[in-house]
C-alpha cells in the first residue's frame, strides 16, 4: 500500500476516423500519489479527457485504447471484467463532469439519486442513504431540507457542488473532476475549488483535475503534466512548472492567458 | 458613460453616444432582472459588462439588440427615444447599426450552410453588395479582416473549423452588416484559454479600425480589462460600480468589486486547505450586503462611479 495510488504506463488511445487512425493519446505515463492533487493542462483537443475517459473505461467507440496500463492500486483497469470494473467505478474512482447542469437526471429528486448511487454499490436502505445524503449536503454546505428538490431547483454551482457530494458519498480513493467549473463563472468556482481542497485534505482522496486553465490548476494542484497533441510535454511540481517550465510549449500556454493587468501596464497600453 | 448626468463630461466629450440607455429596468414577474441601468456606448470605445451569471448583463444585451423590451426606462439611438417599436424601416436600420456576437460559436452557424453564405446572406440582405463577383470579394476581405484565410476558409463548413475559427466567421457576419455597435456576450467563455486572447485582440483592433462602440459583456474581470476602456460592475440586477477601466481595477471601491477581483485565479496564490468555510463565509455575506436596491451613488473619481449599499428589507 505505499506506491501511487493511479499508475498510467505508455496509455495510448486511438479514434478510427473515415481517413484513418488518428492517434489523441500518445504513449503517455503519469502517476498519482495518494492523496495528492494531479492536474492535467493543455488546450482543447489535446487528449486530456480522453485519458479522464480511458481510466474509467468510459472511452466508447471509435475510441479505442491502442495500448498501455492503466493500474490502480497495482491492478490493472484495462484487463478487468465489465463485473469487476463495477466495484471500482464511482466505488474507487468517482467522475464529476463538466456540464452540472446535464450530468443530473432532470426527472428524478436529489434524494433518489443519492440513493441510487448508494443503493447500487453498497445495498443500503432509504433510511441509510437519506442519512448519507444528508451528512454529504452538510459537508458541501447546502441546507439538508433541498434534498427532495428536482436539479433545476438548483442554480449552476449548487448542482456541481450535488455532483461532487454524490461522488464523495462512497468514499472513492480518486476522483477525477473533467474542466469542474469551466460552465461557472469566477466567484462561484472559487467557492467550490476551496470546498474541494479543504474535503481533499480532511477525505485524503487522490485528484486528477483536468482544465485548461493553467492558473486556476497552480493554485490547487500539487503536481501538473502539460499535454500537447496526444503527447505528455511537461511533468513536474506545481512550482517547477509555474515558475520554471521547462518545455517551450508549457512556457506559451502560460503567456496565453488573460491576467489581470497591472497599473503600470494598463496605463501604457490605454494611453 | 455618463450614467450621472455630468455637465461637465457632457461638454467636453467630443463624440455623441451612439445609444444610452437610461434607467432601465426589466422585471420577469416577480424577479427584477434590471434595476435602473444606465449607460452609454460610444463610437471608437468599449463599454464591459461584468458580474456572476443571472446578474443581468445579457438581459441588457438583449434589450440592446432588440431581442427583449424594457418594463420601464428610455433608450436612445441616436439620440432619439427607441423605447417603443419604430416604423419597420426604423427597425431595420436599428438592426443594421447593432450586431450581436453570441456566446456559443457551436450553435451560432447553422451546419448546413457554408462559411462564405453565412458572410453573403447579410451582405445582400442589407443591399451592401450586388452580383456575384462582388459579394465573393466582399467575403474574402471579410474573412481576411478577421484573420482567416479566405480561400481555405470560404467553402468551408461549420463542422470543419474550430471553436476559435467559428467565433472569428460570427464576428465577420457581425461585420459584413456594417454595424455602429457590436454586442459580444461572452464572446470567449467556450474557447480554450490559449485562443481567448486572440479574439480579444481581434475585437480590440476592429473596435479601433472601423470606430466601432463595443458592448463586451463578460463574468472575466480579467479579460474586461483588456478589452474595454471602461466598465460596469452588475449584481443582481443594478449597477454597482462603473467608470474608466483602470479606476476600477486598481482601487475597486465597491465590496463585490472586491471579490470579484480576488476571485481571479491567481497561480502564485495556492488555496490554503481550512480555508474555504471563510471564504464561503465571506462570499455570501458580499452577496447579502449587495443585493438590496440603492439609489445612492457616489463619485469616487473623475470617471469612477460606486452605488452605496442599500438598507436590507
Amino acid at each position: 500500500m505505499t506506491g501511487p495510488l493511479l499508475q498510467v504506463r505508455n496509455l495510448s488511445v486511438d479514434y478510427l476516423l473515415d481517413k484513418g487512425v488518428f492517434n489523441a493519446v500518445k504513449n503517455v505515463s503519469f502517476n498519482i500519489g495518494r492523496g495528492e492533487l494531479f492536474g492535467l493542462a493543455g488546450e482543447s483537443g489535446c487528449g486530456k479527457s480522453t485519458i479522464a475517459y480511458a481510466i474509467t473505461r468510459l472511452a466508447k467507440p471509435p475510441a479505442w485504447v491502442a495500448g498501455g496500463e492503466i493500474l490502480l492500486d497495482g491492478h490493472d483497469l484495462l484487463g478487468m471484467t465489465e463485473r469487476a470494473l463495477q466495484t471500482v467505478r464511482w466505488k474507487r474512482i468517482g467522475m464529476v463532469f463538466q456540464s452540472a447542469m446535464n450530468s443530473l437526471n432532470p426527472l428524478m429528486r436529489v434524494e433518489a439519486q443519492f440513493h441510487d448511487v448508494l443503493s447500487r454499490h453498497t445495498g443500503c436502505t432509504r433510511e441509510k442513504s437519506r442519512a448519507r445524503a444528508k451528512e454529504m449536503f452538510r459537508l458541501v454546505g447546502i441546507p439538508t431540507d433541498r434534498l427532495s428538490n428536482y436539479p433545476h431547483q438548483f442554480s449552476g454551482g449548487m448542482r456541481q457542488r450535488i455532483v461532487i457530494a454524490i461522488c464523495l458519498a462512497l468514499s472513492p480513493e480518486l476522483i477525477i473532476m473533467d474542466e469542474p467549473t469551466t460552465a461557472l463563472d469566477v466567484v462561484v468556482q472559487r467557492e467550490i475549488l476551496e470546498q474541494v481542497v479543504d474535503l481533499q485534505k480532511s477525505h485524503g482522496f487522490s485528484v486528477l483535475f483536468i482544465t485548461h486553465d493553467l492558473h486556476l490548476m497552480a493554485q490547487i494542484c500539487h503536481r501538473i503534466g502539460v499535454m500537447l497533441k496526444g503527447e505528455l510535454v511537461e511533468v513536474g511540481d506545481v512550482r517547477q512548472v509555474s515558475r520554471a517550465p521547462v518545455h517551450d510549449y508549457t512556457k506559451r500556454l502560460w503567456g496565453a492567458i488573460p491576467n489581470l493587468p497591472t497599473l503600470g501596464s494598463m496605463q501604457g497600453r490605454l494611453a | 458613460m455618463n450614467a450621472i448626468p455630468d455637465p461637465v463630461r457632457a461638454a467636453t466629450a467630443d463624440v455623441s453616444p451612439v445609444i444610452a440607455l437610461e434607467n432601465i429596468t426589466r422585471s420577469f414577474g416577480l424577479v427584477h432582472a434590471l434595476r435602473g441601468i444606465s449607460f452609454s456606448l460610444v463610437p471608437g470605445r468599449a463599454l464591459a459588462l461584468v458580474g456572476e451569471s443571472g446578474c443581468g448583463k445579457t438581459t441588457c444585451a438583449r434589450i440592446i439588440a432588440r431581442m427583449d423590451r424594457p418594463t420601464s426606462g428610455t433608450m436612445l439611438f441616436r439620440g432619439n427615444d427607441v423605447t417603443a417599436i419604430g416604423s419597420g424601416a426604423q427597425e431595420r436600420a436599428y438592426r443594421r447599426a447593432v450586431q450581436m456576437v453570441f456566446q456559443d460559436p457551436f450553435a451560432s452557424l447553422n451546419p448546413v450552410f457554408s462559411v462564405g453564405h453565412h458572410l453573403v446572406r447579410p451582405l445582400k440582405l442589407h443591399g451592401h453588395v450586388q452580383g456575384r463577383k462582388g459579394a465573393t470579394d466582399r467575403v474574402d476581405t471579410l474573412l481576411e479582416s478577421v484573420g482567416l484565410d479566405p480561400i481555405l476558409t470560404a467553402h468551408k463548413f461549420p463542422h470543419e473549423l474550430s471553436g476559435g475559427q467559428r467565433q472569428r466567421v460570427n464576428i465577420a457576419r457581425a461585420l459584413a452588416v456594417q454595424p455602429e455597435v457590436l454586442v459580444a456576450d461572452e464572446p470567449t467563455s467556450m474557447l480554450d484559454v490559449s485562443i481567448r486572447l486572440g479574439i480579444l485582440e481581434l475585437l480590440s483592433s476592429i473596435k479601433r479600425e472601423r470606430n466601432l462602440a463595443l458592448l463586451y459583456i463578460t463574468h472575466d474581470i480579467a479579460t474586461a480589462a483588456h478589452v474595454a476602456e471602461e466598465i460596469v460592475v452588475m449584481f443582481a440586477g443594478q449597477m454597482v460600480e462603473w467608470g474608466e477601466t483602470t479606476s476600477v481595477i486598481t482601487d475597486p471601491r465597491h465590496p463585490y468589486t472586491k471579490l470579484l477581483l480576488s476571485a481571479v485565479p491567481d497561480p502564485y496564490k495556492p488555496f490554503v486547505p481550512g480555508d474555504s468555510a471563510r471564504f464561503l463565509q465571506h462570499a455570501e455575506e458580499i452577496r447579502c450586503v449587495s443585493r438590496p436596491t440603492s439609489d445612492g451613488v457616489e463619485k469616487v473619481g473623475s470617471n469612477h462611479f460606486v452605488r452605496t449599499l442599500g438598507e436590507a428589507a
